[in-house]
């Protein structure tokens, strides 16, 4: 092989410098337009902390701790206590998780390990659908169907035979705390089954393969193989459900009475964070009511991101865990 | 047994949906303005274009944003910064709707002193971000590396490798991504309650009040008159007929998507 002649040398220069390299300024440039975009998350968080704390300064300063803790809700006097909502808030959600978490994981289960496989995606597709209508339209449902219908029905049933419970005594109005509660339970049944079924999913074969040599029947192997296994993760399934249901809105506050009143009874009204911003934020007058208000908005978002990091976090560990073990 | 009690709800909200609203659904639903409160008639014509013309805007913000910081995630992003935003984006999607209100209130209706279609776009387009950035980021993963490495091996610099080989590749999920979103943040009411604040006549302002459909159809409901009561079953069976299209569409559309990627 010759060697390469000077000539060559400058001919093979000239092509490269026609050839320029590539253009560094086209990359940097992109990478930054989308790290820009995708720091939006952070900047989002950060801006919904500061304008949620400037608006509601004003309440902070007057009422300080008491805002939380008293439950006089008095715009015109001006005295506001956010205890009535709180207390509405995690009653209803409380209800909805006895109605949502059995079902959700129960339906989870039976799609996992017990269904016959033809039914299975169909299914899925279902609860998909029911997760896509709107909040609005099952306020509506909820206002001329379901209430009305629980108070011919259900709830007198429950009021002859268990009215001796403190829960379920006093008059039956229609609008309650309990068709509050049933209503968000709807809403979060999609969201605890389809993350549960994920979770259901990731279990390792070999759990049931090993309950079911110990002679296990598929009922005993999806109980103790599988469920006990995933409890972890089917924990962060509940409270993820329970982070969305602190914060429905719209479906709550068509049903459940709009009333600032911390009672036991399930058949009384009640109200929540929610719902109370949704109904008086656009009639404040005054700008103490308005820093009420953002307060309110305040607190629901401390609750709900301290939730959501509780289920983040779970979930996280347990997507790790299984990630590593499928790779070993 | 509990798979039946789950799937209930959905068949009986369908149900009552049909029978109390097929009967006005008709033309005038669809091209009339609402009456005055004791006439019988009129329609939401304002209410649906309105309820379009928020998820443009909508979409102008929460598309950019989401999609191209998705790609950052998938393409640029250290293990350590993605999980951080993953994270957030994650905890955004928990936040209730009616915060993203609460917050565009503070920002742009205060400042301005005026309820607008301004702002009940820009509340549904900050709450698309964090859904659409999610799912980009994860249909974009799924684009095989050996796809890079061609166009990179090429000459093709990096970021036209990610815009034209590796975004096309996984343009069909990113569009399924921004359609779900569509349908979810189309039947968000929340948010628009102070924001959008409805109007119960045309608007050809983006700085004034604008109707939407789904606020139209709590206005509706919560009110004491039987008409708007028909009125609001009619709306949403608009509205649910729309997004279950939608959400439909785009479950045919990804049934082949496993093969295209891959």
């Amino acid at each position: 092989m010759p060697a390469i002649t000077f000539q060559d040398a400058d001919a093979i220069r000239a092509v490269q410098s026609r050839m320029s390299p590539p253009s560094r300024f086209g990359d940097k440039a992109f990478e930054w337009l989308t790290l820009a975009m995708a720091s939006a998350v952070v900047v989002l968080v950060i801006l919904i902390g500061w304008e949620l704390w400037v608006g509601s300064s004003l309440a902070i300063k007057k009422f300080g701790f008491h805002f939380l803790t008293t439950s006089t809700w008095d715009p015109v006097a001006e005295q506001f206590g956010a205890l009535p909502f709180i207390y509405g808030t995690l009653v209803s959600s409380a209800i909805a998780l006895v109605i949502a978490v059995p079902l959700g994981i129960a339906t989870a289960a039976y799609l996992t390990e017990l269904a016959p496989l033809w039914i299975r995606q169909p299914l899925v597709s279902l609860i998909e659908m029911l997760a896509a209508i709107p909040s609005v339209i099952l306020g509506l449902w909820g206002v001329f169907v379901m209430v009305p219908w629980l108070r011919d029905y259900p709830f007198p049933f429950l009021k002859r035979y268990f009215g001796w419970i403190p829960l379920f005594t006093g008059p039956i109005y229609g609008p309650c705390m309990f068709a509050g509660g049933i209503i968000i339970a709807i809403m979060i049944l999609p969201i605890i089954t389809s993350i549960s079924r994920e979770i259901l999913r990731s279990v390792p074969n070999l759990q049931r393969e090993a309950a079911y040599a110990l002679g296990a029947t598929r009922w005993e192997a999806t109980r103790i193989a599988v469920l006990s296994y995933a409890k972890k993760g089917l924990f962060g399934a509940v409270i993820l459900g329970l982070g969305r249901a602190l914060g429905e809105t719209l479906a709550v506050t068509m049903v459940i009475g709009n009333t600032p009143q911390i009672v036991a009874s399930l058949f009384k009204p009640g109200y929540t964070l929610a719902s109370v911003l949704a109904n008086e934020f656009t009639e404040a007058t005054t700008d103490i009511y308005l820093g009420a208000l953002f307060e309110i908005g305040l607190v629901l978002f401390g609750i709900t991101i301290l939730v959501n990091l509780l289920a983040q976090l779970l979930l996280r560990t347990i997507r790790a865990t299984s990630a590593t073990r499928a790779v070993q | 047994m509990s798979a039946i009690l789950v799937i209930a709800p959905l068949g009986l909200v369908f149900f009552h949906l049909l029978i109390n609203g097929i009967a006005s659904v008709n033309w005038d639903f669809f091209t009339k303005l609402p009456v005055p409160v004791g006439e019988v008639g009129g329609g939401m014509a304002n209410a649906i274009v309105g309820s379009l013309e928020l998820l443009a805007i909508a979409g102008m913000i929460g598309i950019p944003i989401g999609v191209l910081g998705g790609v950052y995630l998938a393409e640029y992003g250290s293990a350590r910064i993605n999980s951080v935003l993953r994270f957030l984006a994650d905890v955004l999607n928990g936040i209730p709707s009616i915060t993203w209100g609460v917050v565009v209130y503070g920002l742009v209706v205060l400042r301005f002193k005026s309820f607008s279609a301004l702002a009940g776009g820009l509340a549904l387009g900050l709450i698309m971000i964090p859904l659409i950035l999610r799912t980009t980021e994860e249909v974009v993963l799924l684009v095989p590396n050996g796809y890079r490495e061609a166009a990179l091996a090429l000459g093709v610099s990096r970021w036209k490798t990610i815009v034209h080989i590796v975004m096309k590749t996984a343009s069909k999920g990113i569009i399924t991504g921004i359609l779900l979103a569509l349908a979810r943040i189309g039947g968000e009411t929340a948010p628009l309650l102070f924001t959008a604040f409805g109007n119960r006549f045309w608007n050809h302002s983006l700085i004034q009040p604008i109707a939407a459909l789904p606020l139209q159809i709590f206005t509706y409901a919560i009110s004491p008159y039987d008409d708007w009561h028909r009125q609001a079953w009619a709306g949403a069976l608009v509205l649910v007929t729309g997004i279950f299209i939608v959400n439909i569409t785009v479950r045919i559309l990804t049934r082949g998507r496993g093969a295209s990627v891959a």
